[in-house]
């Protein structure tokens, strides 16, 4: 018995120190912001706490614009997504058109050869659509999520039939049908898919680095690039501030929907 | 219209909006860089011109392309098995009975929620020379501060911390799923015949898991060759393209050279890799790595 609580004893140890050691760069980060510059890399328990660090980063750049961006950006990505993907699964669920096969391994391909990957010719798509350097354009190639189809494809199979006909005796149309009985049973999924969209675009870095150049149009990841890279020289207390600034509102969201959150991760990662 | 038209019809106008962006942006580009690749780059009013593989054979004898493709070879079996592995660890523990558990799902996981660019931004206050808390700590057993971004055997190594550091918490979700689906009653059994936990662990747990750790594989692996966003912040894939990864270079060759030719024949090799990927789990799939 007492072998089995040694054994338990050690387990939560190291369980701990992998916890601790996981959220130690964190930890320092939040240190740093919170402190004055003096104290960025000594650990001083008495040392003054203070906000200046955010005041700096703040007035230093104008990181309400890059908010706004990315507001504008994310929710704009995602009513697309929702609308898109959910009209799409719809019709891979329940209607037996010509070439639906085909169809769906063609957007598959999605999955595999993501919009990240083709940045050249999608730079060149968009010079000729004469969309560079804005926000259309940064949210434009994930609008159409192959992802989102394929999770929402699988919710409306599901679907019992039953209730479809039911709806349709009534002389509901299909589009009827998909607002009041499709949609309302796959709001869980749709919740965690709009979950998952968020934190990926608010994060995104590469794409919009690319196709924006100016302040009006960047989101706050390559607004803290920027800033980072030219404005701040190496005065590491501001450009941590910023970091957990523009961080802040995913990882406050996080902390208050944890449960959500992680089971949204979840639910879209299981096929 | 009679009602087999109407299905099809609708059918296809339901579709229609996503599939309208799907081919401008992700099959049109696909077969365009095919096509770009075996072209010239137009350079002011001199257009494209064919030159067949040239572009390919230039790319063969690009020492840098080899490098990159070594690299990220390295990345990618430095920081996937151990993202795995950890990503395992951390969902037995999560999902047992240790204190704190709360606690320590939110310290896995956080780092997932971060956007890469400002785990870059973190970290690389982290590998500061001399001032940083890594030189810090180790300055403590006596080692001397090290520029552990700016020298070449490191600078790789420091990128794929940071990968796994962000990784292992997002995988460790989906064992968590797979692990709560495993019934109770197995551990019970087990424990009646008297079978050791890492007996059952090995014999039992892992085998279930395996279309959990195939899944992550895959999304790995893309990755890995997807994300590059630390690199921008930390390394600009130097010293002497020793942490550039093959996205990376496409991304200079592509929009600091502006070569879009020679870019596009970079792209194609991704393509292929992320193609045969696609092929190889089908392939695997069609095996089903299923116990039930």
């Amino acid at each position: 018995m007492s072998a089995a609580a040694i054994t338990r004893g050690i387990e939560t140890v190291g369980a701990w120190t992998l916890a601790l050691l996981w959220i130690l760069p964190l930890a320092f980060a939040v240190w740093t912001a919170f402190h004055p510059g003096a104290y960025a890399a000594h650990f001083v328990p008495t040392a003054p706490l203070t906000l200046a660090n955010f005041a700096k980063a703040w007035s230093a750049a104008p990181f309400a614009r890059y908010f706004l961006n990315t507001v504008l950006l994310v929710s704009m990505v995602l009513a697309a997504q929702l609308v898109l993907s959910v009209l799409a699964a719809y019709a891979f669920a329940r209607f037996a058109f010509a070439g639906r096969g085909i169809m769906f391994a063609l957007v598959l391909v999605q999955l595999m050869i993501v919009p990240d990957v083709l940045l050249v010719e999608n730079y060149g798509t968009m010079s000729s659509l004469g969309l560079l350097d804005t926000i259309t354009a940064i949210g434009l190639p994930y609008m159409a999520s192959a992802f989102g189809i394929f999770l929402l494809r699988q919710t409306f199979k599901s679907v019992p039939r039953e209730l479809d006909e039911a709806a349709r005796v009534e002389g509901a149309g299909p589009l009827a049908i998909l607002w009041r009985v499709y949609v309302p049973l796959a709001r869980p999924v749709l919740v965690a898919f709009g979950l998952v969209s968020v934190s990926f675009h608010w994060n995104n870095f590469l794409w919009p680095l690319i196709v924006t150049n100016s302040v009006e149009t960047r989101p706050v990841t390559v607004g803290l690039e920027v800033f980072a890279s030219t404005d701040q020289g190496v005065d590491w207390s501001i450009i941590t501030a910023a970091t957990l600034m523009t961080s802040a509102p995913l990882l406050l969201a996080f902390l208050v929907f944890q449960r959500q959150f992680v089971q949204s991760f979840m639910r879209a990662g299981i096929r | 219209m009679t009602r087999r038209w109407q299905v099809h019809v609708q059918g296809w106008l339901l579709l229609l909006p996503a599939a309208v962006l799907l081919a401008t942006f992700t099959h049109y580009p696909a077969v365009a860089t095919l096509w770009q690749s075996l072209f010239t780059t137009p350079k002011g009013d001199r257009a494209a011109k064919f030159i067949g593989l040239a572009n390919y054979q230039d790319m063969l004898a690009d020492p840098v392309f080899w490098q990159v493709l070594v690299n990220n070879t390295w990345y990618a079996l430095g920081t996937i098995p151990l993202s795995i592995a950890l990503a395992i660890v951390m969902a037995l523990v999560v999902n047992g009975k240790v204190a704190g558990r709360p606690f320590l799902r939110l310290a896995f996981f956080t780092p997932t929620v971060l956007p890469m660019i400002a785990v870059a931004n973190i970290w690389l206050f982290f590998y500061t020379p001399g001032y940083g808390l890594l030189d810090q700590f180790l300055g403590l057993f006596g080692f001397a501060g090290r520029n552990w971004l700016g020298s070449r055997e490191s600078a790789l190594l420091c990128l794929m911390a940071v990968s796994i550091w962000k990784e292992a918490g997002f995988f460790m979700i989906f064992y968590l799923a797979a692990l709560q689906q495993i019934s109770p009653s197995l551990g019970e059994a087990a424990a009646i015949e008297g079978a050791g936990r890492w007996y059952f662990f090995r014999r039992v747990t892992f085998p279930l898991l395996m279309p959990t750790t195939l899944f992550v594989l895959v999304n790995a692996v893309i990755n890995s060759f997807r994300l590059i966003d630390h690199i921008v912040v930390m390394t600009h894939g130097g010293p002497d393209n020793s942490s550039s990864l093959l996205l990376y270079y496409i991304f200079e060759v592509g929009f600091k050279y502006w070569d879009s030719a020679y870019a596009a024949a970079l792209t194609m090799v991704l393509l292929l890799i992320l193609g045969g990927l696609a092929l190889l789990q089908f392939l695997i799939l069609e095996r089903r790595v299923h116990y039930q």
